[in-house]
Formats: structure tokens, C-alpha cells, sequence
């Protein structure tokens, strides 16, 4: 029945479905279920260690989940076996630590997956790894080695380096927890430009007014279940929300 | 007596090149196949299944655990016989500071590949690299960058320990000096001589590594950084 039900769904891209994991006896994640719609942005906030990273990781399988499935366009990911390689490339992930690949070039970094994974001509991908970099304003350090850039520098071209891939959903977890507030702008500025051009998100973040400025969705999460969860402008004006609102309270005071 | 040295140490230098490019020989093979058996072995060590892992911790603990003197003896007048096998002490020499040799290698490339952090694998599997991929695209090309000066050291190691092979008759740089010395009697001088290639060789290697790491090394490995 839910088979069905995601197949006939066409406008969902993204559904996960019960998901449980468990590190040892510590209960991560208890039960997610969601679905992301195409061009939806999904906030994730809460405090850490709630499972959020945990549950960006769950849904391409990096951390496999105990239980639960995650579909993408239709198609189950969860149990996929040698194909998760192929839904892994559909969903590109963004690291708090970017985890650029430190002896290789820009220019490379973003080529190197289309190259090896996707068995594409060297003339094709320099010309997508280009396309890339001038998305996100950063054609002029093709030839630098990440050791070379700033960090808001190197989030952006692994942002880059995963929408070579042609992504149907962005996986941010926390892009901007390591950089500084100058810096963690130019970051969340491509972030927020993807979002207008209708790129499906889920953001885990600890940037609150960024959330509620971009996301479709605020989701609130609390010992590895989501508490709260509803859109910026109920959250923002309306009733309720009182665990969201004082746990944003809390983070805010220090801004 | 200076003057008298030189013509003899002239008429000897063929006999003594033969050594030399001997002991060239015996180095470059002996770190070629410690790289292509340590390598693999590094690889075993960290991803390979149990039973792999522990065959290759008794092959490094017995490799690293005996004199390399006791190491020559044992293949050369008792593993090798054994076997039925009647190779030149040459070839067994080979063999043995090679698969000595490997067995310190794959220590150096295990520590290299240990210390690239696990975000570069999921990044690379992220992407949708297979983990060979990533190992492969990935992970090797930097462990190499990090391995390279750990390396190096290998080179003056086995060139100093190429002379061991002496005692199993190699016709290496050491044996043809003793013989010349046995034959001319002038013991310092030629021993002498001797040091003095081991030196320049050292050097000589020494200086192709760095400018292999001069050459190789990018922007955040190593002290290229700009």
C-alpha cells in the first residue's frame, strides 16, 4: 500500500519512512518519517546530539539505519544493494568539515566523481566542473588546491563538487558550523540561491533566522524523534511551537 | 704512499664498479619489491577480512622480528634448499631484503592510509564511488603524499644493509672491497674508498627522492604549501 502510494506521488521526491537507529544502546533516530516534495527546502534544528547529522547520513546510507526505508523518486534506497552508488550520486551531500579531496585541484575535486562514477569524457566534465564553479562564483580558483582557500571558499566548491552529480536532493549537514559569521554568509547566499532555482534541500543547521528565511519546512528534533515541526510563518507568528521557540530563544540571546 | 695508491686503486676500479652497480641493482629491487608486496599488504591489513589481517601481522612480526644476518642464512642454506630450489645467492638476497623490506613498508603505508581522515571516504562514497573507487582515487594518492618522506628512509636502510649480503657471498660492493684488500693489503685505504661510495650513493639517492618530493608534492601535504 505504501508502495503505491509513493509511486503514484509523482511530486515527492524524497520519502523516508520509520526510521530507527540505534549506536550500541543509544537510541539515535526513533521513528522518522517525512516526505520532501520537489523543490521543498526542509530546516532541521535542534540541540546536538538528537540525530540529526544521524538522519542526513541514514537517508543515503552512509550510516545504514537499523529499520525504516527511504524512497527517492519513487524507487526504495534503503536494501538497494550495488545501486545505492547510483542513488548516492542523486543525492549530494554537503559536510560540516567540507571533506574536500585535500590532493587534488578545484577544478578536480568537482570533476574527479563524473570522471570515475559517472564514465564521463575529460572534455564534458571540465566543462560541467566549470559550469559548477561559476555557480557558486568561484571559476577563478579552479587551479588552487583546498589547502589554499578560505573555508566559506572550500563549502562552496564542495557544494559544487556535489551538483556536478545533477543531484534531485541536497543533503547540508551543518555547512556553516565551521566558519565564522563573515564567512558562513557567503555560504548560506549559494544555499539560498539554490533554493530559488528549485533545488529540493534538507538543511541541518544551527543558523536559525537562516532556517526560517529559507526553509518550506522547520522541523524540530529532540532525542532522535521530531517534536515540533510546522512552517517559518506559524512558527514565527502563530501559536505553539513553545519547545522550538525556547530552544531558538536560547540560541538567539547569544547572537 | 698516496702516489703509490691511486694507479692501484685505478686498476682495481672495474673490478670495484661491478660492485657497485651490484649493490645498485640489489637496492632497486629490493625496494621495488618491498613497495609492490607492502603496498597491498598495508592495503590487507586495514580492509582486508580477519584471516587476512592476521596472516599479514605473522609476516610482519617475523620479518621485522629477525636480524636480517639470520634472515639470509636461514633462506640461504635452509628454506631455499629445502624447497628444492638452487638459486644464487644473488637472487636470494633479493628475495629476502625485499620481503624484509615490505614487511617495513607496509608498516610506513599503513600509517599513511591510517591517517587521512574518514571524512575522505565519505565523501568519495558520497559521491557515489564504489569503496574500491575511493580507496583507489582516493585515499592511495594521498596516503603516497604522506608516505613519500616516511619512505625515503628506506632507501639508506636497505643500501647500508645491502652489505650483510656479504656473508652469503654476493658479489656486492663490500665482498669485491675484502677482496681487493686481500689482495693488495692496504686495509684502510680501500675500506676506506669503500665508505666513501656508500656515501655518495647515499647522497646520490638521496637527492632523487627529494626532488621526487619537490616534484610531487601539492599545497597542503608535506611543507609545499604556498
Amino acid at each position: 500500500m505504501q508502495v503505491r502510494d509513493t509511486m503514484m506521488d509523482t511530486d515527492c521526491v524524497l520519502k523516508v519512512e520509520n526510521l530507527c537507529k540505534s549506536f550500541g544502546s543509544t537510541r539515535v533516530l526513533f521513528d522518522i518519517s517525512f516526505s520532501v516534495k520537489k523543490g521543498e527546502t526542509k530546516a532541521f534544528i535542534g540541540p546536538s546530539g538528537t540525530g540529526k547529522s544521524t538522519l542526513l547520513r541514514c537517508i543515503n546510507q552512509i550510516t545504514e539505519p537499523d529499520s525504516g526505508k527511504v524512497w527517492l523518486d519513487g524507487e526504495e534506497v534503503t536494501n538497494s544493494g550495488p545501486r545505492i552508488n547510483f542513488f548516492r550520486q542523486k543525492m549530494g551531500m554537503v559536510f560540516q568539515n567540507f571533506n574536500l579531496f585535500d590532493h587534488l585541484t578545484v577544478q578536480k575535486n568537482v570533476e574527479i566523481a563524473l570522471l570515475k562514477v559517472r564514465g564521463m569524457p575529460q572534455a564534458e566534465a571540465t566543462k560541467k566542473a566549470t559550469f559548477e564553479l561559476e555557480r557558486v562564483g568561484l571559476a577563478d580558483k579552479a587551479d588552487c588546491y583546498p589547502a589554499q582557500l578560505s573555508g566559506g571558499q572550500a563549502q562552496r566548491v564542495s557544494i559544487a563538487r556535489a551538483l556536478a552529480m545533477d543531484p534531485d536532493v541536497m543533503l547540508f549537514d551543518e555547512p556553516t558550523s565551521a566558519l565564522d559569521p563573515e564567512l558562513t554568509r557567503e555560504v548560506l547566499e549559494v544555499i539560498r540561491m539554490l533554493s530559488r532555482q528549485g533545488m529540493t534541500m534538507l538543511i541541518v543547521t544551527h543558523e536559525m533566522r537562516f532556517a526560517l528565511s529559507v526553509a518550506n519546512e522547520v522541523l524540530f528534533m529532540e532525542n532522535g524523534t521530531i517534536a515540533e515541526r510546522g512552517t517559518p510563518d506559524d512558527i514565527v507568528n502563530g501559536p505553539g511551537f513553545e519547545r522550538m521557540k525556547k530552544f531558538i530563544g536560547k540560541i538567539e540571546e547569544y547572537r | 704512499m698516496a702516489e703509490a695508491l691511486i694507479p692501484i686503486l685505478i686498476d682495481w676500479l672495474p673490478y670495484l664498479m661491478q660492485g657497485i652497480l651490484l649493490t645498485i641493482g640489489l637496492v632497486a629491487a629490493a625496494l621495488a619489491i618491498g613497495f609492490a608486496i607492502g603496498l597491498p599488504m598495508a592495503l590487507g591489513q586495514i580492509y582486508g577480512a580477519k584471516p587476512v589481517r592476521y596472516v599479514i601481522e605473522v609476516y610482519v612480526w617475523f620479518f621485522r622480528g629477525l636480524p636480517l644476518l639470520v634472515l639470509l642464512f636461514l633462506f640461504y642454506f635452509g628454506i631455499f634448499p629445502a624447497l628444492g630450489l638452487d638459486f644464487p645467492a644473488l637472487a636470494i638476497a633479493i628475495v629476502v631484503l625485499g620481503m624484509r623490506g615490505a614487511a617495513y613498508q607496509s608498516q610506513i603505508f599503513r600509517g599513511a592510509i591510517l591517517s587521512i581522515s574518514e571524512g575522505q571516504m565519505t565523501a568519495a562514497r558520497s559521491l557515489g564511488m564504489t569503496r574500491w573507487q575511493a580507496i583507489r582515487s582516493i585515499i592511495l594518492p594521498q596516503a603516497m603524499l604522506i608516505a613519500l618522506p616516511g619512505w625515503s628512509n628506506e632507501y639508506p636502510i636497505i643500501l647500508t644493509d645491502t652489505a650483510v649480503c656479504y656473508a652469503i657471498g654476493v658479489m656486492e660492493l663490500l665482498t669485491r672491497t675484502t677482496q681487493i684488500v686481500s689482495q693488495t693489503y692496504l686495509t684502510m685505504p680501500i675500506y676506506l674508498a669503500c665508505a666513501c661510495v656508500y656515501i655518495a650513493l647515499n647522497y646520490a639517492g638521496m637527492k632523487c627522492l627529494n626532488m621526487l618530493e619537490n616534484k610531487v608534492m601539492v599545497p597542503g601535504f608535506g611543507h609545499a604549501s604556498t
